[in-house]
């Protein structure tokens, strides 16, 4: 995680300013600019359920380039370029692109970016995106580089929490999982810093959110609290944020079902949590949240895999130009 | 008269003020196997500042801008002198760039600037330059040891 630092002049920068723009990293957004893509989802709603129709980007082509696999982010891209009368071509698998010939990423861009009006790429390597947008004239958005950044999904993550909390400001958010290692916490973490949100970080020692990131955190004057056990972090919870603990993270299969056993998301862990909780998870989920907590008023990721749709409208119609 | 712990140079360039111990690896930037002149390094000789401090001499040659931007990370209070005739004629102070590109190579295994084959020269940016602290522009891995990773 990097040093949190949003005083650079923003005021200069207005929608116009997101043309053209590459969304690399949640790092390069400012509070402002997150903020106008949060309203500007909020007036997708109606379209992205159908209810409406426009065609503000009739015409328009977006090219989504998925290295590795991917169910929610591609489909969702893909309807939301629909939803906006754009159109949609890409690649989902490697072996029938050019790819499995050897050609470089640099030259699938330069040749991409002839068919298509913006560019979304999930790719294994890290730093995939920013050369991508190196060789690209038109946008990129990066949808996973490896371990790295997935600013979208942020997005998503923020957008879930203003339509279910209000404002984020003061408001207890327990993350709960692999901290350590999981790629949505670290941005989601920076974007919540920004919003005023009080952090809470539930895991066992080996996946805790590392020190350095507590330390910017705090030098940033978010309150944080780390934790080792999810029942002493619930009753406070405003939000829930649930990650996979992944079985690979650990030297033997039995410490891993103890561990994951013991963040285990059910009815009695709930028992003491707040009627407003939210329940939120990237999804997917293997079995750290059960089953019978969906049908809970407090269970949302499957409202948050709705929220892709609207958030990626305002991003695509932001970037590439087009009025709804 | 100096104190030359060396023979005077004719032509070639000093490189004075380099942190004691780098000297090596100064030597190593300039590929000393392909230099068909002179060499002199001095270890460990006190500096007039009352400390100590390495220098590297060599005859016949000018630093091209790779070589100076690879000696500021090394020793970032290096001088650089242009001998001409046994003078001094030219004398500046190696400056850290803002953005490393090109002469480091990243190490993180994953990084797509590790891919072989893409046509894209690495960059960093330098997030602190005492000590040096080197954050990759691609993959955002801050940099252990990159004295090794001289390219
Ligand atoms: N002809 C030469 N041959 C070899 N070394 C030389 C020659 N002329 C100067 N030097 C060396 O180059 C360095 C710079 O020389 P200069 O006369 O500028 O010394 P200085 O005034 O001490 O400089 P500084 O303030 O940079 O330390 C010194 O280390 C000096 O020994
Ligand atoms: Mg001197
Ligand atoms: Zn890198």
């Amino acid at each position: 995680m990097r040093e949190l630092n949003r005083e650079r002049d923003y005021s200069q920068m207005t929608s116009m300013s997101f043309k053209g723009m590459d969304i690399i990293s949640v790092s390069d957004l400012t509070k402002d600019q997150i903020e106008e893509i949060l309203n500007l989802a909020n007036k997708m709603i109606p379209y992205a359920k159908g209810e409406k129709t426009t065609k503000a980007l009739e015409g328009k082509i977006l090219a989504n380039l998925f290295f590795e696999p991917s169910t929610r982010t591609r489909l969702s891209f893909e309807s939301a370029m629909i939803r906006l009368g754009g159109s949609n071509i890409g690649i989902t698998d490697q072996q029938n692109s050019s790819v499995a010939k050897g050609e470089t990423l640099a030259d699938t861009i330069r040749t991409v970016e002839c068919y298509a009006d913006a560019i979304v790429l999930r790719h294994p390597k890290e730093g995939a995106a920013r050369l991508a947008a190196k060789f690209s004239e038109k946008p990129v958005i990066n949808c996973g580089d490896g371990p790295g950044q997935h600013p979208t999904q942020t997005l998503v993550d923020l957008f879930t929490m203003r339509r279910e909390q209000g404002s984020m400001k003061d408001k207890n958010v327990v993350l709960v999982g692999d901290l350590k290692y999981g790629r949505t916490v670290h941005s989601l973490v920076e974007a919540l810093a920004l919003f005023g949100a009080n952090l809470t970080f539930v895991a066992p020692d080996i996946l805790q959110i590392p020190q350095e990131s507590v330390k910017i955190l705090e030098k940033a004057g978010v309150s944080t609290n780390l934790e080792s056990n999810l029942e002493n972090a619930i009753a406070d919870a405003d939000v829930l944020y649930v990650t996979r603990i992944q079985k690979e993270r650990f030297p033997d299969q039995s410490e891993y079902e103890k561990v994951a056993g013991s963040y285990k998301v059910d009815n009695t862990v709930l028992r003491e949590a707040k009627k407003s909780l939210t329940i939120m998870h990237p999804l997917p989920r293997v079995d750290e949240i059960a089953p019978e907590v969906d049908y809970t008023e407090n269970a949302k990721y499957f409202k948050q895999t709705f929220n892709a749709v609207p958030i990626r409208m305002a991003i695509l119609s932001l970037i590439i130009g087009g009025q709804v | 008269m100096r104190d030359f712990r060396v023979t005077p140079i004719r032509n070639g360039t000093v490189i004075d003020h380099i942190e004691c111990g780098q000297a090596l690896k100064v030597l190593h930037i300039m590929g000393v196997g392909e230099v068909r002149s002179t060499i002199s390094v001095l270890m460990h000789v006190p500096s007039k500042d009352g400390g100590w401090k390495d220098v590297v001499k060599v005859e016949d040659r000018e630093l091209d801008p790779r070589e100076v931007d690879k000696i500021s990370l090394l020793a970032p209070n290096a001088t650089i002198n242009i001998i001409r005739d046994f003078n001094v004629a030219e004398k500046y102070k190696v400056k850290m760039p803002e953005v490393v590109k090109g002469i480091v190579k990243c190490d993180n295994p994953n990084c797509i600037t590790n891919v072989q084959r893409e046509p894209v020269d690495t960059e960093f940016i330098v997030e602190s330059k005492s000590p040096v602290v080197l954050r990759c522009l691609y993959c955002d891995r801050i940099q252990g040891d990159f004295t090794e990773r001289l390219i």
